[in-house]
């Protein structure tokens, strides 16, 4: 589907779904209470079949976090990201890690490095820090004296 | 860490195959359940090598990130270094002059098939056939050279700038190319036979560390992995960038899902990669190397995804940039990491001989996953 | 023709009539017991150096060539490095046990040497039963191997161990089937009547069929009972660090590794005097002229000649195979190899018995 069917076609099944406008893709911003629900029609809406996520990151706007998720359909070829903006003293979100497998691994890294909660994750440890780390070393307030170099 | 592995039961042992490991993977650490010579669960332990790429490139500029990824995946280092540029290019909307874009290309196959051919090697001398690792080594070397005559580094040749190539290509480097296509084409047959062929080989890779075709797309497998099972992901072919679009090539896919699937994919774009070559080794256009691009160059508020396929599958680099000379935040999707978390789901039920030789056929560099 | 009875003759006369029997028979034995050492000593510099300058070769580089002309004192280099390190035991692991271990195996090893013939009347004990000696004390080579295993404490040499132990004990019987297809041939189990049958030819010619399916399944065989690769999973390198002898370092290691390399000799010498006559020369039928050709090159160059080539062939195996996981290798026993080496047997028996070998 092209960007005007999908979006069309996004805005139908979605009701007050936020739309960015710029950017190369469409871009659909969902809340973090809703955001498991639309995740699953994602996956299974027969018109839309977005089996495939392949980017799963978050971004640290400094007053919140922002999950951004990109998915495309291996069937229609068609993209999507997703964000969803997460409050940054409590962030936590639902895992769709049942529904994506590979968001299994992402979700623990965006957890290691940002915090971010994942709600019912089966295995929620950090991935590339060791396990008695303190602080998320990829948000903008992360300071290390010992282990950073300012340029 | 070990206690915490709640899921053992009587009689089970827990071993650790890393992260020092004789087979050339890189500092993995697995932490393996097994049942006797079974294996209940892998469990993979990372961030050995974490560098934390993605805070230092929001640090560095626009032109200097480009190059620490040659050392993430190091095996694709022009791969790597192409999907940055690219998405630099897309943000800043450079156009790209036609003899760079072929040089590109021409660079990345070259190493494409550099790393595919380590890859056979290494993957031979973890099954126990410890020759073949030097025959692939012999030919990676013509590589190398010509990589080192017109790069200037043998591994991380930092070539590729936002709108084209550093420097133009070396007088030499249309003579030894051919001169390398004439000698592999005969050596991929001989690779054939020395290890496709043998029945030892076969009977430890076909029906080993299956992966249908709904989970390695679950599991976001791509590259060689998933079109081993049957996922056309091919990024060359489905979002061509550079001159893909013109070449002629065959997207090789086969539908086991099984180690030897996976083996036989990867001979086969090394075939593939070999004809690519062919094709545009004749056919350089004349022109500029590079497209004049400001000194300091400053992304637009916004954000930018570029994908390449590397010899892993898809790298994906995505810039979010609040318009200063700095990227505001990086993520490299790296092909690497989803490949890896398949791992433990292909590895049950099998023994500790096929673990090696499907982590062989993942194709796993760590500075990759680890980042 | 240069012999070495001659000079063994001659020392034993003079041993006899210069001491009383008692001690003459002590002073031989003490003679043949130097000579066993000084032969594993030798084989074990000879053998490494081989196995590495065969695998360079193989691998298109040089191997050792820096160490002495051409290499040659690199195992000398490599012995004195392991005889001055370190031999470290390891905490918890069983003491008598874990010392025990490498001089059980070097001690099965020296044990299996007794009656294997290096050249015409050059044995150390031709007993009537031989080759069933032989089978039966290389047996016991298992039982080093599993104490090594057990007593490291540590948990990847008891894997190697485990499957080393599997893997040897089912060798054992293809193995010694396709033994039992030149006994049936030669009707005795006398090592020296095995090779004087062989006088008009070796028996790989002349049991044609039969004895050519035990000789591929002897070699297969006796490959996986010195964990030699494709059947090296025991210390598979990249899987398991080194299987079964991990913990040991220093001397104790250096005898694992000679025991090793000299199994390979011995069970290649055993193919060599079965199938490939001993120390007989290539005699063809009735073809004298011939065989008194062949008769000029002493019996100890045809006796080491062919068992080179056999180490030779196995070499080739090693650096030339991926190696077989632990079940597809047990596959291979007991689902093949074991009733093709039964049927083969019956065939050899009636061969033997309607008189259609040559």
């Amino acid at each position: 589907m092209t960007n005007e069917e999908l979006k069309q076609s996004l805005t139908e099944n979605f009701s007050g779904a936020q739309f960015e406008e710029g950017g190369e893709w469409i871009c659909m911003a969902v809340e973090a209470a809703q955001f498991r629900e639309t995740a699953g029609r994602l996956r299974s809406f027969s018109s839309l079949d977005f089996d495939y996520l392949f980017c799963l990151t978050c971004i640290d706007w400094k007053t919140h976090l922002t999950m951004v998720y990109h998915f495309t359909s291996t069937k229609y070829r068609h993209m999507l990201v997703v964000k969803v903006k997460l409050d940054r003293n409590v962030p936590s979100i639902d895992t769709v890690c049942d529904i994506w497998r590979t968001a299994e691994f992402h979700e623990r890294e965006v957890y290691d490095l940002f915090g971010v909660k994942f709600n019912n994750h089966p295995d929620l440890r950090r991935l590339f820090m060791t396990d008695e780390w303190n602080g998320w070393p990829l948000r903008k307030d992360y300071e290390d004296p010992v282990n950073m170099i300012k340029l | 860490m070990i206690e915490e592995l709640g899921t053992t039961t009587e009689g089970d042992l827990v071993i650790n195959i890393g992260p020092q490991h004789p087979s050339t993977h890189g500092v993995l650490h697995l932490v393996v359940t097994l049942s006797g010579e079974t294996i209940k669960n892998v469990e993979p332990h990372l961030g050995y090598i974490h560098r934390s790429i993605e805070k230092m490139c929001e640090s560095l500029s626009y032109r200097q990130f480009i190059y620490v990824t040659s050392r993430m995946d190091y095996l694709s280092s022009h791969i790597n270094n192409h999907g940055c540029a690219l998405c630099v290019e897309k943000g800043m909307q450079i156009e790209v002059p036609p003899r760079a874009q072929v040089i590109r290309v021409l660079m990345g196959e070259l190493t494409r098939l550099a790393s595919h051919q380590l890859w056979w090697g290494a993957m031979a001398m973890d099954l126990g056939a410890l020759t073949p690792f030097f025959h692939a080594f012999r030919e990676r070397e013509a590589i190398n050279e010509i990589m080192e005559e017109t790069c200037g580094a043998r591994l991380t040749m930092n070539y590729m700038v936002p709108g084209g190539v550093m420097a133009d290509l070396h007088p030499n480097f249309v003579t030894k190319v051919k001169a390398f296509i004439q000698l592999f084409r005969s050596k991929i047959d001989e690779y054939d036979e020395l290890v496709t062929g043998n029945i030892i080989f076969q009977n430890r890779m076909k029906g080993v560390g299956r992966l249908t075709r709904e989970d390695a797309i679950s599991w976001g497998c791509t590259g060689p992995t998933a079109r081993g099972s049957g996922v056309s992901c091919d990024i060359r072919k489905l979002y061509p960038y550079e001159v893909y679009a013109q070449l002629k090539f065959d997207e090789v896919l086969e539908y086991d899902g099984d180690c030897f699937s996976r083996y036989l994919v990867r001979l086969a774009e090394m075939r593939q990669s070999l004809s690519i070559v062919e094709q545009l080794i004749d056919n350089i256009p004349e022109g500029d190397f590079q497209a004049k691009t400001k000194a300091v160059l400053k992304l637009p508020k916004g954000e930018f995804y570029s994908r390449v396929e590397t010899a892993r599958g898809e790298f994906g680099v995505y810039i979010v940039s609040e318009g200063a000379t700095t990227p505001y935040r990086i993520k490299f999707r790296s092909p690497g990491f989803s490949n890896l978390s398949a791992l433990n789901h292909m590895a049950r039920g099998h023994k500790i001989g096929d673990l090696v030789a499907i982590m062989g056929t993942l194709d796993l560099v760590i500075p990759d996953i680890d980042r | 023709m240069f012999s070495l009875e001659g000079i063994t003759n001659s020392v034993h006369h003079w041993l006899y009539s210069t001491f009383g029997t008692t001690t003459a028979l002590l002073i031989e034995m003490l003679i043949v017991a130097l000579l066993a050492i000084t032969l594993f000593a030798l084989l074990g510099l000879i053998l490494v150096y081989m196995e590495r300058k065969v695998s360079a070769y193989m691998q298109i580089r040089l191997g050792p060539n820096r160490v002495g002309p051409a290499g040659l004192l690199q195992t000398a280099a490599d012995t004195l490095k392991l005889a001055v390190k370190e031999g470290l035991t390891p905490n918890g692991a069983d003491k008598l046990l874990f010392n025990l271990a490498p001089f059980m195996v070097i001690i099965v090893s020296m044990l299996i040497l007794a009656p294997v013939a290096f050249a015409k009347n050059f044995q150390i004990w031709d007993l009537n039963i031989g080759v069933l000696y032989i089978s039966a004390i290389s047996s016991l080579s298992v039982v080093g191997i599993l104490m090594a295993g057990w007593a490291s404490n540590n948990k990847y040499s008891l894997l190697g161990a485990m499957r080393s132990g599997a893997q040897i004990v089912s060798y054992e019987l293809s193995a010694g089937l396709s033994i039992l297809t030149v006994i049936v041939f030669a009707g005795s189990l006398q090592v020296s009547d095995i090779i004087t049958s062989q006088a008009n030819g070796w028996w790989i010619f002349k049991g044609h069929i039969p004895a050519i399916i035990a000789f591929v399944i002897f070699i297969i065989a006796v490959t996986a009972e010195t964990n030699r690769a494709p059947f090296d999973l025991a210390e598979a390198e990249s899987e398991l660090t080194a299987g079964f002898h991990t913990e040991y370092s220093g001397m104790r290691f250096a005898l694992f590794f000679l025991a090793e390399y000299v199994n390979i000799f011995i069970v290649c010498g055993i193919g060599a005097t079965l199938f490939l006559g001993g120390w007989m020369p290539l005699h063809i039928g009735h073809w004298e002229g011939f065989n008194h050709v062949m008769d000029y090159i002493p019996s100890s160059l045809w006796f080491m000649g062919k068992t080179f080539f056999l180490i030779f062939v196995i070499m080739w195996f090693r650096w030339t195979f991926p190696r077989l996981r632990i079940d597809q290798l047990l596959n291979l026993e007991w689902k093949y190899l074991l009733p093709i080496s039964m049927v083969n047997l019956l065939l050899a028996t009636a061969v033997a018995i309607l008189g259609w070998h040559f």
